[in-house]
């Protein structure tokens, strides 16, 4: 089915969302929309999904203009979204979820589970997802529980599919298996809308690519040709480096050192095992792995989020193995947290008062358990000018914020402290590219004022991106180390996937 | 998982705030439409079914009038009305002010009665037992002997949450039941019962201790008396404490997001003591006021009885806010004293105050309701509206 939008336009107050959108998605064919966060995607898929009515514009589906006054009637045309968040019910069986809403019945109230089991081996088989009908959807991995969002909505025949930042959830091995399946939907002559801000994604997997900016269109790329920094200009609106600058490393004394940390979780099962590194003053160590592999149990050990069940934690010298999150603050550790929303800042809470979030306590933000505000709010104006926090209207709440924003506003907190050590978790997850290239360079131009630099970050570019020293982390070890001058993604990305040294 | 976050530009319908508790979203207002608009139609709505309610029972239209009529002469007609309306909203801003500043902090402070009891029998002990004592000393004792007492009964619950987790709202509940109970056996004891009583009622507090009438040198009937002054004096406080002090901060913080307290370096257990030591201070506070300034000896029944328990409404209605707390309990105060004359002269029942009450607070917690009601648009980000009225 061929999917067109003609001049779609979406209002709301104050803010022109989409802006005469017009768009093809050839039937067969896989279209990616990328845009950076804001840009008007998620508002163009909510028309599509039928959530929204537009304005203006038209959907025309094979020719035949479409009117959408709920989500069911654009289920019914045949349009099926996956959302990035998946709505599936945990402790229901794949087939109890694929089928939820639409059960097949062998009397009233009645469920047909044979039925739907067969059902789902049967659209399994056909697009080869290899999904087990029987599972319980909370014990299957995160890749999987995607293949029965893409199930449900092939079952209630969607031949239109639109993925939302479908891989943001995703580990490497994860995306390629994922690329696979949008390759057998090809194949099946489905039509496959990939919204994304990943631009390799988009480079390697569409036939056809649409840049949206600002709630419009601002131009199309053909894959076979484009190049990333064409389409990041395009997102952007301007040239956009996507090689970090760096000089080589000129490392001195070790900052961080972690001797033989061990961790257990609650039920005395290992998370870390014996971890010794250090974090040099004028360097950026890397730790590559895949999400889950112990690498937020390492930051929240040296962070003192969670305890160490054994070895020690120092900061130049210092024993903090004990010490509380406040104390390592005091002593040197500033730590961009991987979880912004949940962490890193408090989203009911102005741009203000985000920024002193861990400082509140200390001159010349208050004097004797009184806040000043006037120190408070003069030093928010200089940092959100400094690290270009957009909008800069400090009595926003932090959740007003896009998320690239909110990341330089906690980058902002971080790094306007003169401390030696500074951690970054995950510090462009989700973001756009524009505040993902800001960032980058004010992490290297901390190292280069001789800070010592701690990133974590599942993204295997931005590890090679920053790093001067790798890290891998698999199983809760340290499992190689490599100059990133000395070593390859092939071989790191062997590293990660559980190849020891 | 949260990748993205809400965006202004996207417009779409609000997400739920990321790491936010349920008691933040029930009580803490966000933006002016939730802080001041939900209530006052809430207020406006309950006025209009409950008139309904009561004309389904067949009472006339033009007595229902009447009735309306009677509870704004006997609220805000005289003198002496708006004299017994401040008496009464007197410890409801108290309790209320108790209940709100734990909501900030994310806890649910359902003990307020609990802690207003000890604290009033604190406060009662400190008054019969010295005599002699001046003014400027006895009274400023004797409110703080309240005061320790709601602490001490507040304590328990915050040092129980911090320590062992157990939950606040089970704690404080059992906590009334026990202090209920240890106020009707202490005022048989002969340490507290009055001599040659059999029936539960205190000595009598001595008169050095007594809240000064503001308006006796008018009329002694009009009761209202410095205990307003105290309840305003603390409501100010309050609000310094939460909004310009490093405590304040955390205890927000602590309310809105406690992963991100912890990550800020914010212990987040001694918040909980704290907070929960404050709390149960203002409500023995409004204990002592009922003791010292309305009924000079205690009885079972001196919480009201439920001063405790309203305090969560009116905190609820006060959106948390310490000010809002205030004009909430300032209404609820006008309800009270109004309905008695409502109930005297237009013979509708008192318990129309109560049918109106539980509406508002119904209305004030399921905003939904109202918004529907009213075909308000539906809430979006703040910048968003902020944007869309200037248009």
């Amino acid at each position: 089915m061929e999917l067109e939008l003609r001049g779609i336009t979406k209002r709301f107050p104050g803010v022109l969302a989409n802006d005469d959108v017009s768009l093809i998605a050839r039937s067969g064919k896989v279209l990616a929309l990328i845009g950076e966060n804001g840009a008007g995607k998620s508002t163009l898929m909510n028309v599509l999904s039928g959530l929204y009515r537009p304005d203006a514009g038209a959907i025309i589906i094979d020719g035949v203009e479409q009117t959408f006054d709920d989500p069911g009637d654009a289920i019914q045309a045949g349009i099926g979204m996956v959302h990035q968040h998946f709505m599936l019910v945990p402790v229901f069986s794949v087939a109890e979820n694929v089928v939820l809403g639409v059960e097949p019945v062998v009397g009233p109230g009645i469920m047909d589970r044979k039925r739907a089991r067969t059902e789902v081996r049967e659209i399994s088989e056909r697009y080869g997802l290899a999904v087990d009908p029987d599972a319980l959807v909370e014990e299957l991995p995160v890749g999987i529980q995607q293949r029965v969002e893409i199930i449900k909505i092939l079952l209630r025949g969607a031949r239109i599919l639109v993925f939302d930042e479908p891989t943001a959830v995703l580990t490497p091995q994860e995306v390629e298996e994922f690329f696979g399946i949008v390759a057998e939907l090809k194949e099946r002559g489905a039509t496959v809308i990939f919204i994304t801000h990943k631009l390799k994604e988009a480079l390697a997997i569409a036939d056809d690519i649409t840049v949206l900016r600002g709630g419009k269109v601002v131009g199309s790329a053909d894959p076979a040709t484009a190049t990333p920094e064409e389409l990041a200009a395009m997102m952007v609106g301007r040239d956009i480096d996507l090689v970090v600058d760096k000089t080589p490393a000129a490392p001195r004394e070790d900052v961080l050192r972690l001797d033989g940390v061990d961790m257990v979780d609650d039920y005395g099962r290992p998370l870390l095992k014996g971890i010794t590194m250090s974090v040099r003053a004028g360097e950026i160590v890397g730790i590559a792995g895949i999400q889950g592999n112990g690498q937020t149990e390492l930051v929240e050990a040296i962070t003192g989020l969670l305890p160490v069940a054994a070895g020690t934690v120092t900061v130049l010298g210092k024993d903090l193995t004990h010490a509380s999150p406040r104390d390592r603050h005091k002593a040197g550790i500033a730590h961009v947290p991987e979880d912004r929303n949940e962490m890193g800042m408090i989203e009911n809470f102005t741009i203000a008062e985000n920024l002193v979030l861990d400082n509140y306590y200390a001159t010349p933000f208050s004097k004797r358990g009184v806040l000043d505000d006037a120190a408070i709010r003069s030093a928010a104006v200089e940092m959100v000018e400094a690290y270009d926090v957009r909008p800069p209207m400090i009595d926003n709440t932090g959740g007003a914020l896009s998320g690239g924003n909110a990341q330089k506003m906690i980058v902002a907190r971080e790094f306007s402290r003169d401390v030696p050590l500074v951690i970054c978790a995950q510090p462009t997850r989700g973001i756009d590219v524009g505040s993902i290239e800001y960032i980058h360079e004010q992490i290297v131009r901390k190292r280069d004022e001789g800070k010592a630099i701690l990133i974590v970050s599942t993204e295997l570019d931005e590890i090679f991106a920053l790093s001067d020293r790798i890290l891998v982390m698999y199983d809760g070890q340290i499992v190689a180390e490599r100059s990133a001058a000395e070593t390859t993604p092939t071989e790191i990305g062997l590293f990660m996937a559980g190849r020891t040294a | 998982m949260s990748t993205t976050s809400p965006q202004m530009t996207d417009g779409g319908p609000p997400e739920p705030t990321a790491g936010q508790t349920f008691v933040q979203r029930l009580a803490v207002a966000q933006d002016w439409r939730s802080a001041v608009l939900i209530p006052v139609l809430a207020v406006f709505t309950a006025f209009v079914i409950g008139g309904i309610i009561v004309m389904l029972t067949g009472v006339p239209f033009t007595q229902m009038i009447e009735a309306y009529v009677a509870l704004f002469k006997g609220s805000v007609g005289s003198v002496k009305a708006i004299s017994e309306t401040l008496t009464n909203a007197t410890p409801l801003i108290l309790t209320g002010l108790s209940v709100a500043l734990a909501f900030r902090a994310g806890l649910f402070n359902i003990g307020g009665e609990g802690q207003l009891l000890i604290g009033g029998m604190a406060a009662v002990v400190v008054g019969f037992s010295f005599s002699g004592l001046p003014w400027i000393i006895h009274l400023p004792l004797a409110l703080l002997a309240g005061m320790i007492g709601g602490a001490a009964w507040g304590f328990i619950p915050g040092f129980l949450r911090a320590r062992t987790g157990a939950h606040e709202v089970i704690t404080t509940i059992m906590l009334n039941y026990i202090a209920v109970l240890l106020v009707q056996f202490l005022l048989t004891t002969s340490f507290f019962q009055r001599e040659g009583r059999q029936d539960p009622v205190s000595k009598n507090v001595e008169s050095s201790a007594t809240l000064p009438q503001l308006l006796g040198w008018i009329n002694p009937s009009y009761r209202v008396n410095l205990g307003l002054i105290i309840a305003l004096i603390a409501a100010f406080v309050i609000n310094w404490l939460l909004f310009r002090t490093t405590l304040g901060y955390e205890f927000r913080a602590v309310g809105a997001n406690p992963a991100a307290a912890r990550y800020a370096g914010i212990s987040v257990p001694r918040v909980y003591v704290l907070v929960m030591v404050i709390a149960g201070a203002l409500a023995g506070l409004a204990g002592a006021n009922q003791i010292l300034g309305v009924l000079g000896r205690a009885t079972p029944g001196f919480s009201g009885p439920g001063l405790g328990f309203d305090g969560i409404a009116v905190a609820l209605l006060g959106r948390s806010n310490p000010w809002g707390v205030v004009a909430a309990a300032l209404l609820f105060g006008g309800l009270k004293a109004g309905g008695q004359q409502m109930q005297v002269s237009a013979h509708v029942g008192l318990d129309l105050i109560g049918v109106m009450q539980a509406l508002i607070i119904m209305f004030v917690a399921a905003p939904a309701l109202i918004t529907t009601m009213y075909r308000l648009k539906a809430p979006s980000t703040s910048a968003q509206i902020t944007k869309g009225w200037a248009s």
